[in-house]
């Protein structure tokens, strides 16, 4: 049946809360308000308010309340409202949550999932638009995901669950209202990048967010004559690399699509991933597609200009051919 | 500020009166041959001293119930020690075995025990109380009768962490002990120099949370305070913090010259001294003499040089094992 990425996070949550007692969740104004995004809206009902714990605006605080109660034996999982406010918590997810396993000789584990809504697009200006995935993705210790479909927001939390060691799941705002076609039940991994359109022409490699804007791009390319093959990453730690490395090799040809900063983005991480592994595959230097480098701007027609679209994703598609191909 | 040794009857049985006197005297010994070993370069990185403090762990630890949690700081040779960690496993871990309690990934800062309930060993000021209101959180929603106790200096006081997390707990009314180690420095800097509010207990209870204040040079006082916050956590069910008025002899770590305090200010509180007052009570009663004291020293020393010798004896684990343990392995694997 048809259903939005929102209702899937939230029969993924329901089915969690549902099969294992040990599950509860905690974040700001997820009970009686619904959730920010209205995720949670209806949980408070269905599950009470131990178990669909509304928090101060607290995410150093509750973010550590939910690694102590992952070392107690429960499965938490937290909502964080936006990824601009989780770096209020970056302390307790960087120096303990990714640590505790490692530095306690492993005897710990911190069985914890992080939901964090993240990127722009939604004009709410520069402090509630950020995209900080990279940041996450350098750590070791923690895994990170980016849902980029109805199947990965309903499949992936089961997933996330059942790890032993924290994970941070982003969803990206601009997601919650994509509708299609996803079944009660979605059993996926939290392993591989996924092949979203085969091509064979164009390796365009992105996740999150920017997957419907990279899709719309593959189709235009198409009609231009050129057959791109779109990668969502899905995992952003770690990285799926043959995934990755098999689709670059034989298109010859990638750009990296990512709504972080160009500069130490995820982007630049794939992109070297490619060159130390792939290079003399390569029959053009790969190119990216980031955001530019100031804070995201309020009016719309700037802060389109600013991030990635699918104009600019087919503009650095075609740089690399010199020449439309016969 | 209290001035006055710690003095009077000690209303303990012997069993207990002798075991505090013995837990003071096993993290002494053990933090004196550790400065030794630093010295000698066996033990390396950051090693923060205990030494002046041991009443708190020793009369804190000994209220507790063996099923209790407790998360605890950098500083917290003693807190392992006396929660029961053997003396071996840590001084393996400051050697950075893989005979350690953590395999040698931790040192001195980051000693952890599933086993004992020992949650750390955690070197970010503060960092250990929201974990603790989480593992309280845990247990109240597993309908288990453990309290969490959370050991922190008065520096942690400073950082948001302890307003977020005593806040958590008054509000959700968590069994969490509050244990403030009050040694009046945060490294260099005095209480007084970084607090505009000094009274740490009205800080607490700001929150909700119940307070208590008590001489941590005094093991006794130590002991019933840290009892009676305990009765009043479960009775009441709110969370108690206590203050625990300390002061540590010893340099912040191993590299601090100590420019921030008077050599005098050193002696005045070296006069009152958690070891030295608590045996001369227990022998102006009649129930410890000098032999007695002797003999309990020697029998220390042993388990410190035993400590040594396994440490020194232990292996270096293997940088393939390193690598596979940044994640917990899956059952598969």
């Amino acid at each position: 049946m048809k259903r939005s990425y929102r209702e899937a996070l939230r029969g993924a949550l329901r089915a969690a809360l549902a099969g294992d007692p040990r599950v509860f969740m905690m974040g700001e104004d997820i009970g009686r308000y619904g959730g920010t995004y209205a995720v949670t809206k209806g949980l408070l009902d269905e599950f009470g308010a131990e178990r669909i714990r509304d928090t101060p605006l607290s995410e150093l605080g509750f973010v550590g309340a939910g690694i102590g109660a992952a070392l107690g034996g429960m499965r938490p999982i937290v909502e964080i409202m936006t990824v601009n406010f989780s770096l209020l918590a970056l302390d307790q997810i960087v120096n303990t949550a990714a640590l505790y396993h490692h530095m306690s000789g492993g005897q710990f584990s911190v069985p914890l999932v992080i939901r964090v809504a993240t990127g722009a697009g939604r004009q709410v200006a520069a402090q509630h638009s950020h995209s900080f995935e990279n940041w996450y993705a350098h750590i070791p210790g923690i895994k990170v995901l980016a849902p980029a479909t109805v199947e990965d927001a309903r499949g992936m939390l089961a997933a996330a669950l059942a790890d032993p060691d924290p994970v941070v799941m982003f969803e990206h705002v601009q997601l919650y209202n994509l509708e299609d076609e996803c079944p009660d039940l979605v059993e996926v991994d939290i392993v591989s990048a996924k092949v979203r359109r085969p091509g064979s022409q164009l390796s365009l490699i992105t996740y999150g967010g920017s997957l419907p804007k990279t899709l719309v791009a593959a189709e235009r390319l198409a009609t231009l004559g050129i057959d791109a093959e779109v990668i969502d990453l899905r995992v952003l730690r770690p990285l799926d690399a043959p995934t990755v490395l098999a689709s670059v090799r034989k298109c010859r040809r990638a750009v990296v699509i990512d709504e972080c900063w160009r500069s130490g983005s995820l982007a630049a991480e794939i992109v070297a991933l490619i060159v130390e592994n792939a290079f003399y595959d390569l029959d053009a230097p790969p190119a990216r597609v980031c955001s530019e480098e100031v804070p995201i701007p309020y009016a719309k027609h700037l802060e389109d200009a600013v991030l990635p679209q699918p104009e600019k994703i087919v503009d650095a598609a075609l740089s690399l051919f010199g020449e439309p191909p016969p | 500020m209290i001035t006055a040794p710690p003095s009077g009857p000690v209303p303990f049985d012997d069993a207990l009166a002798r075991g505090l006197l013995a837990d003071m005297l096993r993290v002494r010994r053990l933090e004196e041959k550790a400065a030794e070993l630093y010295g000698a370069g066996k033990i390396r990185g950051f090693l923060h001293l205990y030494i002046g403090e041991e009443a708190v762990a020793a009369g804190a630890m000994r209220a507790l119930s063996a099923e209790d949690n407790v998360v605890a700081t950098y500083r917290e040779h003693g807190h392992a020690l006396l929660r029961g960690m053997a003396m071996r496993s840590i001084m393996a871990e400051m050697f950075g075995k893989v005979e350690g309690c953590s395999r040698g990934h931790g040192g001195s800062m980051h000693l952890f025990d599933a086993r004992i309930r020992l949650f750390g060993g955690n070197a970010i000021v503060g960092g250990g109380l929201p974990l603790a209101v989480g593992l309280a959180l845990a247990e109240r929603m597993q309908d288990s009768p453990r309290v969490t106790a959370c050991f922190f200096g008065e520096g942690a006081i400073a950082e948001g962490a302890f307003h977020e997390a005593m806040n958590l707990a008054g509000l959700w009314r968590l069994p969490v002990l509050f244990c403030c180690e009050n040694n009046l420095y945060a490294m260099g800097t005095a209480l007084s120099r970084s607090e505009a509010q000094t009274d740490l207990c009205l800080k607490a209870a700001s929150y909700g949370v119940s307070t208590l204040r008590a001489d941590g040079q005094d093991v006794v006082a130590v002991h019933q305070t840290t009892r009676a916050a305990l009765e009043r956590l479960r009775n009441e069910g709110v969370p108690v913090f206590v203050e625990y008025q300390t002061y540590r002899y010893r340099a912040h770590s191993m590299f601090d010259p100590e420019l921030y305090r008077d050599k005098s200010e050193v002696e005045a509180w070296k006069s009152r001294g958690p070891l030295h007052t608590y045996s001369a009570r227990l022998k102006a009663e009649g129930r410890l003499s000098e032999a007695e004291f002797l003999a309990l020293d020697s029998q220390v020393g042993d388990e410190v040089e035993d400590a040594v010798a396994y440490a020194e004896s232990g292996t270096w684990e293997s940088f393939d094992d390193l690598m596979r343990a940044v994640h917990t392995a899956s059952p598969a694997a």
